[in-house]
Formats: structure tokens, C-alpha cells, sequence
């Protein structure tokens, strides 16, 4: 069964195209990510899913709602966790847990129990009485998943769920996001700018450039499309038509070039084919400042398929 | 059904948040206390002048500065939908099935009760300070029901600017540039008959100075009845305008988004 799809998603804002035909399906009980750097559309996206942003054009339905007919349906059907919480400070989190609760049309007894069950579920029942302010960014972060799933929602939406969280919080958050869908047998679309995460995370997911999906498939399936290991080798000089071509003759094959100044080049086993790159640059005189090798991951995926880095498209560059 | 029980709800919530800022609450109290007793003391003799229909100033100010209080609290009413704007909360309930016009309206009710319980409080100290009301029990009801109707219509002007502008330091500008205007084009302090005629005009449609005549006729002898229900109801009726200006920027924000 779909529990989301996507057709041709269409929003501009002003000039700037954010999202420039996105299509994508994810079946129920998956959880499926969207990664891609800021801007690229994934936030637009969810948005435009949970009823918040009306696209320009193309079809959307959550849960077999359409989210443009039928908004009231598709907003009974999901949990929403924005990326800037929207949890109110002034209030306790059970407060805002009960109140997330009523205006689901949830109340008595029923809704106290499950405000219990969240609490606990997400770790934060003895901080359930405090006020919201004084919480750490890890249990801000539990209260806003918790917030999301009190009408018990099929489709969760997660947008970008651990920015912001220490390495330590983080990895914390992946276990209980995986956890939280096993427990609550849901669909989650989580976006992530953060490889590892949707590495970890998603069972399928897509990569969104630029306001399009430039690659779909399991983490393993878009690895597996990139043969080899890759091997960047930063040059003193910058001579890089000169280094392409040599590592060419020693058998890698050069891919991309980074900051004008760092060739990568692909090669069937990395440990084993350095001595003779090495060996053959050194041998044609190309000053060589740093190599490393690594085997293919997602920041090579991203490269892959867009051609841009990925660390540099995050910070805007 | 869903929007009065949302409205409901969402009161509940900015009580709670002001109950927790007891700052807020102290200068809430005082604020009107200190209006009525400085202008009382400064203006004491200014009756002498004659058109106030009474010889005690305080009791001719009395009931002005609940309306004032009133008037002023509601164009700061917009500052508690930036705060939620900018926090995402109001996203947030966006993406819930929450009644939209709760989230506007339930702004404006709770700057409206806000001054309904500021008016009884003015109200009985002024009644410590030797006001008496002529027409008793139905006089302070009518105070407090023009506090609540004066508060909505600039609650809900203050709200249409909010979520127009989505800026605190706006807010305050305008706040701050319809504020003494509106008042001193009212016969808060003065007797119409002591104002220039130019001014006694445009007081004739202020709405700060509907509820001031609707409040004073029912303090002082002589009640017009006839004035009361109609200033009272033009104030319903742009209460009602409004509060419509309101829920229609809500509109063009969420179109924003």
C-alpha cells in the first residue's frame, strides 16, 4: 500500500524554484529520507505534505488523502515535526503534549494515558512537569517526536530531526526513531542534510538537488552504483589536466575535480591500487600534497549524481 | 463545535504563559492604578471649568481609564501572535487540524478577558477612592462590556498588523502612533464641552470615545440609555469588522507560506 505520493511537485517562491518537479513514492511502514543540503527543496516538500505550503502545481496524497482536497483527512492522518519545534516555552511539556492531544479532538482519560505512554516511550517522563525553556536540546527534540505521535499517527513526518543535537544526542535519536517505528508501525519521511543519518536511518531514500530527486533507491543500491573505491588526491600545484592523465594510464578513472586543486578518481580496490598511483605520479613529476582513499559512501553518491560537493552545496558555496 | 472549543483551548494556553510571566501581571494591575491617580491628582481642579457633570474629577476619570486601559492593552494585543509566529507554534498547529480561526480569534478573546478582569479591578479602586456608580450592579456591567468591546476592535486591528508585518519593532511603532492620538482625541480626560469644535468632531468617531461615553453615561446622573446601546453597539459592530480584517491577514500569512 502507498502511504505517500508524490506527483510532479511544482512550488516557486518569487525567482527562486524550489521545487522544480518532485516525484517520489513511499510504501507503508517504510521509513524513507529525503537527503539533500540546505535549500535543495526537501523542507518545501514536507510542507508541502502535511498541509502547510499549497504547491504550484503537481498532486500529493498522505494515507490515500489528497493533501490539496482533502487537507482536514491528510492532517487527522499524520504527525508533523517541524524543524524549528514549534513547541511553546511557557508550557510544561505534558501541557503541550495535552493540548497537541485536544486539538486532535483526543480528551479524558484516553488522552491522559497516552500523554504517559509518550513521555515515557521518549524519555522525558520525569522532566514532564517542567517548563519547556528549561529542557536540553536532546529533550526539546524528544518532546517535538512525541508532540508528532500523540493521535497516533500512520505517517510521521521528521524534518531534519537531529539538527542542532550534539553527535552524542544524535546518535541517541537514531536508535529511538528507529525504535519509535517499529513500536508505533509507522511510515516516517524524515529529511536529513546529514549522510550518515539517512545512512543509517532510511530504509530507501532520495537524493533532492536543486529542487529535483537526482537519486532513488536503497542506501546499498546507490553505492553499489558507484564500482570501486574512490581515491582523492590533493596536488601541490594544481596540475590537474597533467595528474588526470596520469592516473588514467595507471588505471583509476578520474571523476571530478574539487577546488581545482583535488582530483578524484575511482579504482577498483583502493588499498591495492595506491602504491602504483603513487608510484606513477611521482615518477611524472606531479607534486602531490595529500591522498586518501575511501570506500563509497553517500558523499560520493551525492557527487555522483549532481557533480557538486557535498559539503560545500550545504554551506551555500 | 471546533472553533469555539479550539478558541477555548488556545485562551487557556496564553493565561497559562501570562500567569507564568507574574512581571507581567504586577504592571497589568498598576499601570491603570497609577493613570487614575496621577491624572486624578493632576487634573483635580479642572472641573471648575464646567460640561463635566459632576464636581469630582476622579469620578468623571473613572470610568475613561478603564476604557483607556482597555484601549491600550489591545494594541500591544499583536506582540503575543509575533512571539507565536516566530516560535512556529501557530506551524505547528497549522499542521493539526485545529480550527484556523481559533488561532486569531482566541488572541483577541484573550486580550479581551485580559481587560475585563484589569476593568472590575480599576473599578473597585476606584470605588475606594469615593467613585460611585449611579446606576449600580448594571453600570458595572456596562464598564466592563465596553472595556471588552473597546479592547476587541483594536485587538483586532493589533492582530492584522502582526500578521502583516511579522515584526515586533513595527508593532511598537504603530502602537505607539495610535495610542496618545486616539486619546487625547477623546473626551477621556476632558469634557466635550471644553475641547475645541474640531476636536469634539473627530471624537464623534473615535471608537476609544464610544466607550468612554457609554461607560461615563452610566456613572454620572442623568443616564442616556438610548447613548449607551448605541455607542455599545457601534463598538460591536466594529469589533465584528475587525476581528473579519483579522482572520483575513491570517489568510494571506498561511497563503505566504
Amino acid at each position: 500500500m502507498e502511504a505517500i505520493g508524490v506527483d510532479n511537485l511544482r512550488k516557486s517562491y518569487g525567482s527562486v524554484q524550489a521545487l522544480d518537479g518532485v516525484s517520489f513514492a513511499v510504501e507503508e511502514g517504510e521509513v524513507f529520507g529525503l537527503l539533500g543540503p540546505n535549500g535543495a527543496g526537501k523542507s518545501t516538500t514536507v510542507r508541502v505534505l502535511v498541509t502547510l505550503t499549497e504547491p504550484d502545481d503537481g498532486d500529493a496524497r498522505v494515507g490515500g488523502h489528497d493533501v490539496r482536497r482533502d487537507p482536514g483527512a491528510v492532517r487527522r492522518t499524520i504527525g508533523y515535526v517541524p524543524q524549528d519545534s514549534g513547541v511553546d516555552g511557557l508550557g510544561t511539556g505534558r501541557e503541550n503534549l495535552m493540548l497537541q492531544g485536544r486539538v486532535q479532538g483526543m480528551s479524558g482519560a484516553a488522552l491522559r494515558a497516552r500523554v504517559d505512554e509518550l513521555l515515557e516511550l521518549v524519555g522525558i517522563a520525569d522532566a514532564a512537569d517542567r517548563i519547556v525553556k528549561t529542557y536540553s536540546g536532546g529533550m526539546r527534540r524528544r518532546l517535538d517526536i512525541a508532540l508528532g505521535l500523540v493521535h497516533r499517527p500512520r505517517v510521521l513526518f521528521l524534518d531534519e530531526p537531529t539538527t542542532g543535537l550534539d553527535p552524542e544526542a544524535r546518535v541517541a535519536m537514531w536508535s529511538e526513531v528507529s525504535r519509535l517505528a517499529a513500536a508505533e508501525s509507522l511510515t516516517i519521511l524524515l529529511t536529513t542534510h546529514y549522510l550518515e543519518e539517512a545512512d543509517e536511518l532510511a530504509d530507501r531514500l532520495a537524493i533532492v538537488s536543486r529542487g529535483k530527486i537526482v537519486a532513488e533507491g536503497t542506501p546499498r543500491e546507490l553505492k553499489g552504483r558507484l564500482a570501486g573505491d574512490a581515491v582523492h588526491v590533493e596536488l601541490e600545484d594544481g596540475a590537474v589536466e597533467e595528474a588526470q592523465r596520469v592516473l588514467a594510464n595507471a588505471g583509476a578513472r578520474p571523476e571530478q575535480v574539487l577546488d581545482g586543486r583535488t582530483v578524484v578518481a575511482r579504482v577498483d580496490n583502493g588499498s591495492r591500487a595506491l602504491p602504483s598511483v603513487l608510484a606513477a605520479l611521482e615518477s611524472a613529476g606531479v607534486g602531490v600534497a595529500s591522498v586518501s582513499v575511501s570506500r563509497p559512501s553517500l558523499d560520493d553518491v551525492y557527487l555522483h549524481f549532481t557533480g557538486r560537493d557535498f559539503g560545500a552545496e550545504d554551506r551555500g558555496e | 463545535m471546533n472553533v469555539a472549543r479550539d478558541t477555548w483551548f488556545m485562551v487557556l494556553r496564553q493565561a497559562r504563559n501570562l500567569r507564568r510571566e507574574p512581571i507581567w501581571i504586577v504592571m497589568m494591575i498598576i499601570q491603570p492604578m497609577i493613570w487614575l491617580l496621577l491624572y486624578g491628582q493632576l487634573f483635580k481642579n479642572v472641573t471648575r471649568l464646567g460640561g463635566f457633570g459632576t464636581g469630582s474629577y476622579v469620578t468623571f476619570l473613572a470610568p475613561a481609564i478603564v476604557v483607556m486601559n482597555a484601549f491600550f492593552g489591545a494594541t500591544w494585543s499583536g506582540m503575543s501572535m509575533i512571539y507565536d509566529l516566530d516560535h512556529k507554534v501557530i506551524e505547528r498547529f497549522l499542521a493539526t487540524p485545529a480550527s484556523r480561526l481559533a488561532l486569531v480569534l482566541s488572541q483577541i478573546v484573550r486580550s479581551a478577558l485580559t481587560a475585563a478582569i484589569q476593568a472590575v479591578i480599576i473599578l473597585l479602586v476606584s470605588l475606594a477612592l469615593g467613585v460611585r456608580i449611579h446606576t449600580g450592579v448594571l453600570g458595572w456591567l456596562v464598564i466592563v462590556v465596553a472595556a471588552i468591546l473597546v479592547n476587541s476592535v483594536f485587538a483586532g486591528i493589533s492582530q492584522a498588523i502582526a500578521l502583516l508585518t511579522r515584526r515586533e519593532a513595527t508593532m511598537i511603532a504603530v502602537a505607539n502612533f495610535i495610542g496618545l492620538p486616539l486619546l487625547f482625541l477623546s473626551t477621556t480626560m476632558i469634557a466635550k464641552a471644553q475641547m475645541p469644535g474640531w476636536m469634539q468632531t473627530a471624537a464623534r468617531f473615535n471608537p476609544v470615545d464610544w466607550g468612554v461615553r457609554a461607560s461615563r453615561e452610566v456613572v454620572l446622573p442623568g443616564t442616556s440609555w438610548g447613548s449607551v446601546g448605541w455607542h455599545l453597539l457601534l463598538l460591536l459592530g466594529l469589533s465584528a469588522v475587525t476581528a473579519a480584517w483579522a482572520a483575513q491577514t491570517f489568510a494571506v500569512y498561511k497563503r505566504s507560506l
